[in-house]
């Protein structure tokens, strides 16, 4: 077993490191020996290691990203792309084994549960340890369970939407999702139904050098609802771990989807996730997202509005410390007439950090009389952070209304000096305004969340001032 | 008898390399509403902001003590902790931060005693209602999209609330309506009594009509030139500050 530092940075819960016991963990790298092992490991239908391999193949072929972030010290030989915990997949707490379930006590996962949450997948390192969902949804016919299970348990489902609405060929961490894939949930709620209490999968990476690569298929049915919560977290350790998952959404007619997600990654991960919706006519899909951790991140949540009048909406907020290069933004491609899209998305950056907006609004040609409003704003809390904007707008018909707003602004000292003749430090003054910043975008997250946010905030902000 | 409050003693102040303040004394004894007068330039701002050590000037001599303690080189925190209150000529608007939490937060901050909600709601609501504010401002960012009016108002809100020992009013009755200065001066009545003191700052005479004030002091060019009652305010009002240049 690999020896791991502990840091001595507090970050309070996140931080709590579990010794790395497992079941079964591959050895790192990357050939077509281990994914035949990863597939054999997981009990894999004969079509889905034929798609590992073929996955393998087209990752072989891609090359890296030549924009945003530098990843050349990402090394795949040092990764181990399969952690098996030592347990299995459990429907109750109790069999969840001690640590790991102490684990998701301290994040608060199962208090969640009994209180505000209509289901719970959990997932430690590759595989989800425990699920389970409630009675009266299942009996509506909502299904919501682990990845492998819906592999083996809903096949056509399963292979009608796996990888379609993401194909392998997108970039070349799409293609080692789909080699290495493990993990993560699997949602179909059916026609008409609303399901009016959130679920929520929460993904813990405690594992070093080690990878996650958790597979999200969600389908709403025509004139269903689902509100989907994502949470992530992984202690710090001193190597690099790598968070390759995958979200596809399907929206159908007339459904709606909320997928909100806060990643609080430790400083150590490479955050390279790929997400995206499918929207079908007079559908809707509404992303949240709160983005802290990661040492680079490259999130680009994208929505496709295939149907007429379909629509999104993207709120998004990002907080890089020193040494992080959060790059995040929204995509949208409008495809049918009266379609619509919103993003409201901030940034926050101090010691050095560096958040990064890079979007996507395309309408096209078929689009006509469609909507789009872009607003971004930044906060920078020093001379040394970066905030950028990177908008790339294709439009393609003149019968759009469309805006983009960019602002980038820096706490003023007149500020400051205001809030500390009212008796607030100046570390409670700074605080005070990035919370006020980050109000719009945390009033949107369910209540605990937006606690966590503001709890984040303070921690991020506490020893900040020199 | 009363007793010294504030205390400046030869007060002299820069604010980007150019000597603003040039040798300020001024007492201040609870009970009292002073009043400083000067034309544009002066130093009156200066003044009021050195009072809180606002880290854009700088003193370069002179002291302040408040009841005695020595606060020249203490933080602006510390310094409203102490007691002293600022109402800001242009006060700083704070976005997705309500008026209500950060009332409550500053509270907070300045008592060091957790906040009462149900008890605080109430005395908000009191002097709202004296103040003739809308009560769903309350709910609204600080000062953000407030007229100016407003903005004044929810100076004395605040200086009600966190009930400072002094209370240093700069140019709060600026760019005021006659009923706006009224409801202000009816603020000041309010907060009034024989444990705290209030300093005016003011370019202009108006909100005197409405408010009994025990000394005015005329500030030229950094210096406090002369000092006299309610009535030098009335010979200002009449010949300006020609005279004193």
């Amino acid at each position: 077993m690999s020896k791991t530092k502990i840091n001595d940075i507090n970050r309070n819960i996140y931080d709590i490191k579990n010794k790395d016991e497992y079941d079964f963990k591959i050895k790192k790298g990357l050939t077509k020996d281990i994914i035949e092992e990863i597939s054999k490991q997981k009990n894999d239908p004969e079509w889905m290691k034929e798609f590992r391999l073929k996955a393998l193949e087209v990752y072989n072929q891609l090359e890296l990203p030549t924009w945003g972030p530098d990843i050349s010290e990402l090394n795949m030989e040092e990764i181990a792309t399969y952690v098996r915990p030592k347990t299995s997949l459990n429907n109750s707490w109790d069999d969840v084994p001690e640590d790991i379930k102490s684990t998701f006590d301290k994040l608060g996962i199962p208090d969640a549960e009994k209180t505000s949450l209509a289901g719970v997948g959990a997932q430690y390192d590759s595989e989800v340890v425990y699920h389970s969902m409630k009675e009266e949804l299942i009996k509506q016919g909502v299904i919501y369970t682990d990845m492998e299970t819906a592999v083996r348990e809903y096949p056509d489902l399963v292979k009608k939407h796996f990888m379609k609405c993401v194909p392998i060929y997108d970039h070349k961490f799409v293609a080692l999702h789909g080699a290495v894939w493990s993990g993560g949930s699997f949602v179909y709620v059916p026609k008409g139904v609303k399901v009016d209490i959130p679920l929520q999968s929460y993904f813990r990476l405690n594992s070093p050098e080690s990878g996650q690569f958790e597979h999200t298929l969600i389908i709403v049915d025509e004139g269903a609802s689902l509100h989907f919560i994502e949470g992530c977290s992984a202690p710090k350790y001193n190597k690099v771990n790598l968070h390759a998952g995958c979200v596809e959404l399907y929206v159908k007619e007339n459904a709606y989807l909320r997928y909100s997600t806060i990643e609080n990654w430790s400083k150590n991960m490479l955050n390279l996730n790929t997400k995206k919706a499918i929207v079908e006519k007079n559908a809707q899909v509404d992303w949240v997202t709160g983005s802290f951790g990661s040492k680079i991140s490259m999130l680009y949540p994208m929505s496709i509005l295939n149907g007429e009048g379909a629509k999104t909406e993207y709120t998004g907020i990002s907080f890089a410390g020193e040494g992080q290069n959060l790059d995040t933004g929204f995509k949208v491609v409008h495809n049918s007439p009266n379609t619509s899209s919103v993003v409201n998305s901030k940034s926050i950056s101090k010691n050095g950090g560096k958040c990064t907006y890079r979007s996507l609004v395309r309408i096209n040609e078929t689009a006509t009389h469609s909507k789009s409003s872009v607003s971004c704003e930044s906060l920078m809390l020093d001379d040394i952070s970066i905030s950028d904007t990177i908008p790339v707008n294709d439009i393609r018909t003149d019968e759009v209304e469309f805006s983009h707003e960019a602002k980038i602004g820096k706490i003023s000292d007149k500020t400051i000096f205001y809030l500390m003749s009212r008796g607030l430090s100046e570390e409670d003054a700074k605080a005070m305004i990035v919370r006020g910043f980050a109000y719009p975008i945390s009033k949107e997250l369910p209540v605990e969340y937006a606690v966590e946010m503001n709890n984040l905030i303070n921690l991020e902000l506490e020893g900040a001032i020199g | 008898m009363s007793q010294d409050l504030l205390e400046i003693k030869d007060l002299h102040v820069k604010a980007e390399d150019k000597e603003i303040l040039k040798g300020i004394n001024l007492k201040i004894k609870k009970g009292e509403i002073h009043v400083i007068m000067g034309p544009n330039g002066s130093g009156k701002t200066t003044t009021a902001n050195s009072i809180l050590n606002n880290p854009a000037y700088q003193k370069v001599n002179g002291s302040i003590t408040l009841e005695g303690e020595d606060i020249t080189h203490l933080k602006t925190d510390e310094i409203a902790r102490k007691g002293i209150f600022m109402s800001f000529q242009l006060p700083e608007e704070i976005p997705g931060v309500s008026v209500t939490n950060f009332l409550k937060y500053a509270k907070n901050k300045v008592t060091g005693k957790p906040v009462k909600v149900f008890q605080f709601k109430d005395e908000l609501e009191t002097y709202m209602k004296e103040l003739n504010m809308n009560p769903k401002n309350m709910e609204r960012s600080l000062n953000v999209g407030f007229s100016g009016g407003e903005k004044k108002k929810n100076e004395i809100l605040q200086m009600l609330v966190l009930n400072p020992k002094l209370a240093i009013l700069d140019e709060t009755d600026s760019g005021l309506d006659v009923d706006a200065i009224k409801t202000v001066s009816k603020g000041i009545e309010m907060f009034k009594n024989d444990e705290n003191a209030i300093l005016i700052i003011t370019h202009n005479t108006k909100i005197l009509h409405s408010l009994n004030v025990d000394y005015v002091h005329v500030l030229v060019d950094g210096k406090i030139v002369k000092t006299g009652g309610q009535d030098l305010a009335k010979e200002i009002e009449e010949n300006g500050y020609s005279q004193y240049k």
